[in-house]
């Protein structure tokens, strides 16, 4: 083959690529096949973009436009002189009242405030397995701490309840080693009696023990007390769900039926039934003479409200177990309470969390329906006092703007929250 | 085993109740009943004396006693002389009323949006998205509130319809939307205007028998025949013959304005629309996420097999994916529509009579018999709740997987 010498060119490299066809290639491309893909999505399409640009369209001048250092709305209209505005200066009079309540006192905000920084702090490491295990220490002494800083008064009254706690367990867990778990639990609720019992003389001699002014619970409202209501509410009625829960599935039948009644009951009329029951009915339930304020009737309905729901949420986590887990328990010879201390509850509140969370998300956007028994939550306040006042009166779009936005950015969070979760704990693959 | 076999009945002792576990079931639960016996009694007493200390007793004799106060919609007839009970009955009614609404609503505006955000359309799912995110995550007492106040502030007055010049006009001379509510025309029946309800009840009886004998034709023969247009034939036509052969026996009302406001015609108050929009548009992002959630639950191998036997995309929905993906779909969507029932008690925020409005808030506050209200008004709602639940485990029973 050497005599082939005259052939006139021979290409040594590959010719290079040509640019593919321009509407096969970059946006031109992707528009084709995610917009205009045939005729049904391209009128789809035009039609989502003209609905898009209409409300942008509309919304931005009122937004742009706003006024913010009025102190009336005919003083906003003014200003405007019938241009399109909105009128924020209600957000810049009122934003203390929405967020506290009218009459939580002004100079004591920071105490809600930081105890919403330290809720955070104490909440990060339930959420975030990875966060470092000894901040959970924190997470313990947070309700105490949350208490005294919101209600106010000696610091007294949050640490007797603390010690009686701690004392309590200390002895549920001397008692459950000694004899057992039933009798250990009796041990633990007499000594927090106790300890309870004797800390009242305490705290009644030394009422000005490194106090804070006090605030009553009447006095909290805003989206403050829906935040209380929620936090509060879900956290006592996780462990409520769970007794619910185990009984329901216990094979005791007056157990299981009574848990069965309860839970049925409760989740089968409207939570604004409940706040009827807190506002009118249920003082006639205590002995004669008590005088609970309407704030813990509400958090007790609410509280056996949730705790319905959450059972039922433990109920599915019980229920997915594998079989031989129970098994297992009973083979290694642990009796009732350590197996489901120890290998049933672990697994199945793990698996539950989503659902928990869901609930906690549902019953966070409940806490609403107290401004239908006349609290000031950031809904009744808007609907209440600001709304009502002369200076503020016919004033709704940036109010409910303000309320649409405090409760997005917290739902959102948490559901995208229970999403991520959810992604974590999925240990299959597909 | 042994061991316990030669303990006898004879040998029963204290300690067994608790340690044996023959018996411990049988404590724990004694001790339950107790407990729960104590309980009761104790709350009971309570109650006793408290109603004793006002001067109160447990009376249902106040529902049959004269209302005296007016309910603003009334789909039976009411008057305020009438009894406590009729008017509990009228709210009764509006709740249904306004929660079937919302359920039929929210159903297809959950549909819609849920398959729509499956789209491969970039701007609508997106949107669709964005849909479901923004109502999900705030509280629908804020929806039926915002929804009630934008309406009954941009809507024109009934007096701005008036005149030559009238700022507002009526759709078609037919609808008008006023700030004090939505009117629209009203059926008015004429003597045989039964007759015409009729022949579209027997129509629709027909295209369920048409669709099941085209069924039956294509297992039995292979021949395939086309339902889609013949069935909206049998829906329709027997009726408008029906109704012209009997010389137009149902007529229209119209809303005419009279004076200061409309007269004629059915009258939606800002209430209900406000409520049942709020309802709709809030569950039905909620029912958008289970459509999604059912139809991705489906494998997507049962797409491409489908495929593979030659299918054409909008039968591989409708024969594979949707009857497979109904069956994760409906449970959820049974609950929502329980939600609905229960959330329609917020109507007390935009004055809509449901029965919260009326038994749970005029009478409550006019008879002061609180006990007595608030547990009709549960027993009602959990009278519904666990109808439709057992409708829905009717429902699961009949649809699942039979595994031999």
């Amino acid at each position: 083959m050497s005599d082939t010498p005259n052939i006139g060119f021979v290409r040594h490299e590959p010719i290079p690529p040509s640019a593919p066809p321009i509407q096969q290639a970059g946006m031109v491309k992707w528009m084709r096949e995610n917009l205009f893909s045939n005729w049904i999505n391209s009128i789809l399409t035009i039609l989502s973009i003209y609905f898009v640009a209409k409300i942008i369209l509309a919304s931005t001048p009122w937004m742009w436009n706003g006024v913010w250092t009025t102190s009336s709305l005919r003083e906003c209209r003014e200003v405007l002189q019938g241009t399109i505005g909105a009128c924020w200066s209600v957000l810049a009079e009122r934003w203390n009242q929405m967020l506290f309540g009218f009459k939580y006192p002004a100079e004591a905000y920071w105490r809600p405030t930081l105890a919403f920084v330290l809720l955070l702090v104490c909440i990060a490491p339930i959420l975030f397995q990875k966060l470092p295990r000894n901040m959970l220490i924190f997470s313990a002494i947070y309700p105490f701490l949350a208490f005294w800083l919101i209600w106010g008064g000696t610091v007294l009254t949050p640490v007797v309840v603390a010690l009686s706690l701690i004392a309590g367990y200390l002895a549920f867990v001397k008692m459950e080693r000694l004899t057992g778990f039933a009798t250990g639990l009796l041990s633990g609720v007499v000594a927090v009696a106790l300890v309870l019992y004797l800390g009242s003389f305490v705290t009644a001699a030394l009422p000005e023990f490194i106090a804070l002014e006090p605030v009553a619970s009447r006095d909290m409202g805003g989206f403050m007390l829906n935040l209380i209501l929620g936090t509060v509410c879900v956290s006592l009625s996780i462990p409520l769900g769970i007794v619910l829960a185990l009984g329901r599935q216990s094979n005791m039948p007056i157990i299981k039926g009574i848990c069965v009644v309860f839970i049925e009951f409760i989740r089968g009329v409207p939570l604004i039934t409940l706040l009827f029951v807190a506002n009118v009915v249920l003082s006639y339930f205590f002995p004669p003479g008590t005088n609970l304020d309407l704030i813990l009737r509400v958090i007790i309905m609410i509280t056996l409200f949730s705790a319905a729901y959450i059972a039922e949420v433990i109920r599915g986590g019980l229920a997915a177990l594998p079989r031989g887990q129970y098994e297992a328990a009973d083979s290694l010879g642990l009796d009732y309470p350590q197996a489901m201390r120890l290998i049933i509850l672990p697994q199945a509140l793990k698996i539950s969390i989503p659902g928990i969370v869901n609930v906690a998300v549902g019953l966070f956007k409940d806490t609403t329906l107290v401004s239908v028994i006349s609290m000031f939550d950031l809904v009744g306040m808007i609907r209440g006092p600001i709304s009502s006042s002369t200076a503020w009166t016919g004033i709704y779009w940036e109010l409910y703007l303000f309320a649409i936005l405090l409760f997005f950015v917290v739902c959102y969070g948490i559901s995208q929250y229970s999403q991520w979760l959810e992604r974590q704990l999925r240990t299959d693959h597909h | 085993m042994s061991s316990t076999t030669q303990t006898g009945a004879s040998k029963f002792s204290l300690s067994m109740l608790i340690n044996d576990t023959r018996y411990r079931s049988t404590t724990f639960q004694v001790i339950a009943l107790i407990g729960l016996i104590f309980a009761i009694g104790y709350l009971v007493s309570n109650l006793l004396s408290n109603l004793a200390d006002a001067g109160l007793n447990i009376s249902w004799r106040f529902f049959g006693e004269t209302a005296g106060y007016d309910i603003n919609q009334m789909p039976i007839e009411y008057n305020n002389q009438m009894s406590h009970g009729r008017a509990s009955l009228v709210g009764a009614v509006n709740t249904l009323i306004v929660a079937f609404l919302a359920c039929v609503s929210a159903t297809i505006l959950g549909v819609i949006a849920g398959v729509l955000r499956l789209s491969n359309n970039w701007v609508v799912s997106k949107l669709m998205a964005i849909y479901v995110e923004a109502f999900r995550n705030v509280p629908v007492l804020v929806w039926i509130l915002i929804i009630f106040l934008v309406m009954s502030n941009i809507l024109p007055q009934p007096r701005e319809f008036r005149g030559d010049a009238a700022a507002s006009s009526m759709w078609f001379d037919m609808v008008a939307f006023t700030n004090r509510g939505v009117y629209i025309p009203r059926l008015i029946l004429e003597d045989l205007g039964w007759v015409v309800y009729a022949a579209f009840g027997l129509s629709i009886i027909g295209v369920f028998v048409f669709r099941r004998y085209a069924r039956n034709l294509l297992f039995n023969t292979g021949r395939l025949i086309p339902t889609f247009l013949p069935s909206i034939a049998i829906l329709i036509l027997p009726t408008v013959l029906v109704y012209f052969a009997l010389g137009s026996p149902i007529g229209l009302e119209n809303p005419a304005l009279k004076g200061f406001n409309f007269k004629g015609g059915l009258h939606l108050r800002l209430s209900l629309i406000a409520l049942w929009f709020a309802l709709a548009i809030y569950t039905g992002a909620f029912i958008a996420e289970n459509v999604r959630a059912g139809i991705q639950a489906i494998s997507h191998g049962q797409t491409e097999a489908a495929a593979a036997l030659g299918m054409r995309p909008g039968r591989i929905m409708s024969l594979i994916i949707l009857p497979q993906a109904l069956r994760v779909i409906v449970p959820p969507l049974i609950s929502q529509y329980l939600n609905i029932t229960k959330n329609s008690s917020l109507a007390i925020a935009v004055g809509y009579m449901d029965i919260t409005g009326t038994l749970g808030g005029i009478t409550l506050n006019q008879t002061g018999r609180a006990i007595e209200c608030i547990l009709v008004l549960m027993l009602f709602y959990l009278v519904i709740s666990l109808s439709i639940s057992a409708i829905m485990n009717v429902y699961n029973n009949a649809m699942k997987l039979k595994e031999r």
